[in-house]
């Protein structure tokens, strides 16, 4: 039994928007690969830690723009998506077992709402508006180390995600995508 | 919390930001995939500043020690360090283009207009932050004293070494937009783009242009330079950076 074909259709858009995501946020992190917690970092500044990579100053113009553009496309694609499983009924959570439960939950009401508030704080213009987005996550320099970390959560929630879709044998065909049997 | 209410009466609003995107305010970032979603973050950004709110500003005890000082930290240019050893007594500030009264600045009259000292957080794009003091004219002030016509829309700057970027009118009127000349309470340090740079608090730090060599009051920007705006369009930076 395959999903609905706008289901397939968004999730694989989700995927390779996701990848995107990986692919320029790696591009952007290694121009200063230190995170701070606080409000500033900066050379001077201590790190809370600092990860052992070639600085490359280089790969931010492209990074940032492949950035904006597979978030533009995660958000536009993920609100598709919902509006659709919402009114479709597609969301039966009841189907899979608690362990998976509790990885969709956090993913979807945790890292993702994190991951996208955090990244909006990092915007000089998003935050000049909503200033209580700092208040939020203590501090622009913590806000891009909470972003860093809850992307590394969800790269690892795909790694995980995917080798059982795989390891399951649920996966018709790749481009079928439908992670489920009845 | 956004009500119902507010939200139908945010439409026509988008609406107006948008189709004025569409129609005459489009930057420079434009006629490829990237450059479309940098005008859609563009667009949805003067939605949301819609008001000119202000960046926070912080007391003066949160300035960082030892800010960071990045790119060109002293302009070889005889020419420049000519007018270093002079004090930047013969430094001029030339304001020219859609103005009425075209006009060459010095320092000492640039310090004797009214000044704002803030103190704000430069966000590099590289990742790092670090907050200071700057001193300086609100850019809006200088533009009404030189008589900016109505059919400017555009303000580019040039600077000592050659780099060269641009504000529409919603940066360039923002109150936070300085042309500073103070730096946590003194001299605009070389390092940091003696005797003038540019402020502009809603983007990220490469829009703040150091060593300001000219303005330009201009109605359209692809006849400036290669068109792109920006210097920085280049190496791939796009010329919107609220991002």
């Amino acid at each position: 039994m395959r999903h609905a074909l706008l289901i397939r259709i968004t999730h694989w858009i989700n995927f390779l928007s996701f990848l995107a995501l990986a692919v320029s946020g790696v591009a952007i992190l290694i121009a200063h690969p230190r995170f701070y917690w606080g409000e500033t970092g900066y050379f001077d500044t201590t790190a809370a830690f600092e990860l052992p990579l070639r600085v490359n100053l280089d790969q931010t113009g492209w990074g940032r723009d492949l950035h904006f553009l597979a978030a533009w496309i995660t958000v536009l694609n993920g609100l598709i998506y919902v509006a659709w499983g919402l009114l479709s009924r597609h969301f039966r959570f009841a189907e899979y077992n608690s362990l998976q439960r509790l990885a969709y939950v956090s993913v979807i009401f945790g890292l993702l709402p994190v991951t996208m508030l955090t990244g909006l704080t990092l915007s000089p213009a998003v935050t000049a508006a909503y200033p209580m987005l700092f208040a939020m996550f203590g501090g622009r320099q913590s806000a891009r180390t909470i972003h860093f970390l809850a992307a590394d959560l969800l790269v690892l929630f795909l790694v995980v995600h995917v080798t059982m879709t795989i390891r399951a044998g649920i996966v018709t065909s790749m481009m079928g995508m439908p992670v489920r049997q009845r | 919390m956004i009500s119902r209410r507010k939200l139908i009466a945010g439409i026509p609003a988008a609406g107006a930001v948008l189709l004025t995107a569409c129609k005459d305010a489009l930057p420079p970032t434009y006629g490829s995939l990237f450059d479309a979603s940098n005008t859609l973050t563009f667009a949805s950004h003067r939605l949301l500043l819609r008001n000119q709110p202000l960046v926070r500003e912080f007391a003066r005890d949160r300035i960082t020690k030892n800010f960071p000082a990045i790119n060109e930290t002293n302009p070889k240019s005889d020419r420049y360090q000519n007018l270093l050893a002079g004090g930047f007594a013969e430094w001029r500030l030339p304001i020219a283009g859609l103005v009425s009264q075209p006009t060459e600045l010095s320092l000492a009259t640039l310090k004797s207009f009214p000044s704002r000292t803030q103190v704000t957080q430069h966000n590099c794009e590289q990742g790092w932050s670090a907050i200071a003091e700057w001193t300086g004219v609100p850019l809006g002030y200088l533009l009404q004293e030189v008589g900016m016509l109505p059919q400017a829309r555009y303000v580019v700057f040039h600077t000592v070494d050659g780099w060269w970027d641009s504000l529409d009118m919603f940066d360039a009127l923002h109150p936070q937009t300085l042309i500073a000349y103070g730096m946590n309470g003194g001299e605009l340090p070389v390092a940091h783009g003696a005797p003038v740079r540019l402020r502009v608090e809603r983007q990220l730090g490469y829009k703040s242009l150091k060593f300001l060599s000219r303005i330009d009051v201009t109605d359209r920007l692809d006849d400036v330079e290669d068109g792109r705006g920006a210097v920085g369009a280049a190496y791939g930076y796009s010329w919107y950076a609220g991002i």
